[in-house]
């Protein structure tokens, strides 16, 4: 099965989605049948004054991932994640890592067509 | 000669002063509005426009036959405007500074350089005065590159016929408002005597300080509020070169896209005399200038 990104606020299956997408605290790498995980830390992206989203999307294909779980994803992370041929579910927010991963298993989401938040700029 | 009238709160003047100084002013001048994102000088000196161009800013395009995805671009690039993801070379042209950098870097020749419109410079002639300014294309999010074209048309103009220029500046103490007076021989801080305008001024005096240019303080709306502006200037060094009067009939003046120096013989004194005192600030740095040359 293939490898899911879920943003989260700790490296931990127990954390907390991070509503956020570009500006993440992390990425849990997540195999969802073993439920092994790699935690990746997306700290300095929130130091950035712009492009965040565009390198949190490098990070996750660097990855591996070919799915992104999260809560909100803005136009050019969505951009650069289809680039990449990474999917976007989005609306995960208010939920546990694990949580998200075992609604991503019952089928109980939808695959995003447009980013579900706006740029900063424009 | 230079002047840059600029503020750390919008709203206190700049633009008031700006055509007020322009009015009086006994030598060539070229009236500039380098507040792009909001051009206001014209609705006060309502030029007569000869010439509008567009102002644009090089930035990458790709041809993918040719990308290695190296990414050898994506890693010099400090704004995320080129990324290489998988095998997909994307750019992001709104995020681009301009700096070709990918350009020269990229070993295949895979990028070329395209454009992304900025905005439009316009020039003419206001009464005596010579005028100039830049509008911010609308979606644009950077000012900064249009005003190094409006200088840049600046500079053309100066050196076809040389001329006294006075800057009308963008508020805030960010890139916009750093690159309208870094240029200068004398900077304004148009303030109000209120707690906005005293925290704006404080700000303002701060972040242009290090350019090492004389200051003055232009306190509009005299009358109003407190003492603590003046007391900031007196422990700061600041010198207030000049107070313009907290008066209705100034309001009506600008509310009716007149310039103050049209409303009183007094306020017409008071503008010339600013004049003179900017005249002086220059001449002055100008000899120490001088000196410290000869020091050298």
């Amino acid at each position: 099965m293939k490898k899911i990104a879920v943003t989260c606020e700790a490296p931990t299956l127990n954390a907390q989605v991070d509503p956020r997408f570009g500006r993440a605290a992390g990425f849990l790498i997540v195999d969802p049948e073993t439920m092994e995980y790699e935690y990746i830390d997306n700290g300095a992206s929130q130091a950035m004054a712009q492009g965040a989203g565009i390198q949190a999307a490098e990070i996750v294909a660097r990855s591996g991932a070919k799915i992104v779980l999260t809560g909100f994803v803005g136009p050019k992370a969505f951009q650069a994640l289809s680039a990449a041929g990474i999917q976007v579910a989005h609306g995960f927010d208010n939920s546990t890592v694990r949580q998200a991963i075992e609604r991503y298993k019952a089928g109980d989401y939808e695959l995003a067509a447009e980013p579900n938040r706006q740029g900063h700029w424009s | 000669m230079i002047v840059a009238v600029a503020s750390g709160k919008g709203g206190t003047g700049k633009t008031t002063v700006s055509a007020a100084l322009v009015s009086v002013w006994e030598a060539p001048v070229i009236a500039t509005d380098l507040d792009v994102e909001e051009p206001n000088l014209h609705l006060f000196l309502r030029p007569e426009i000869s010439e509008t161009i567009k102002a644009f800013l090089e930035v990458p395009v790709a041809d993918e036959t040719r990308c290695t995805y190296c990414a050898q671009c994506a890693d010099l690039c400090q704004f995320k405007a080129i990324s290489v993801l998988g095998e997909t070379l994307v750019t992001f042209p709104e995020m681009c500074h301009g700096c070709g950098g990918c350009l020269s870097i990229c070993p295949e020749g895979a990028l070329s350089a395209g454009t992304r419109e900025l905005g439009e410079i316009s020039w003419g002639r206001a009464d005596g005065a010579a005028f100039l300014m830049g509008r911010l294309r609308v979606g644009e999010a950077m000012s900064p590159p249009l005003m190094r074209a409006v200088k840049g048309k600046l500079n053309e103009m100066i050196a076809e016929k040389s001329a006294d220029v006075i800057i009308d500046a963008p508020p805030g103490v960010s890139c916009p408002a750093v690159n309208a007076v870094m240029d200068a021989d004398v900077i304004l801080l148009v303030t109000e005597p209120t707690p906005f305008g005293l925290y704006d001024l404080k700000l303002a005096h701060k972040a242009f300080q290090p350019l090492g240019k004389p200051m003055g303080a232009v306190i509009n709306r005299a009358g109003l509020g407190s003492t603590s502006v003046y007391d900031y200037c007196s422990e700061s060094g600041v010198d207030i070169i000049a107070e313009i009067p907290y008066d209705p009939d100034i309001a009506k003046a600008y509310a009716g896209g007149n310039v103050i120096t049209e409303v009183s013989d007094n306020l017409q004194t008071l503008i010339r005399n600013l004049a003179t005192r900017v005249r002086s600030m220059a001449k002055n740095t100008a000899k120490n200038n001088v000196r410290e040359a000869l020091h050298d």
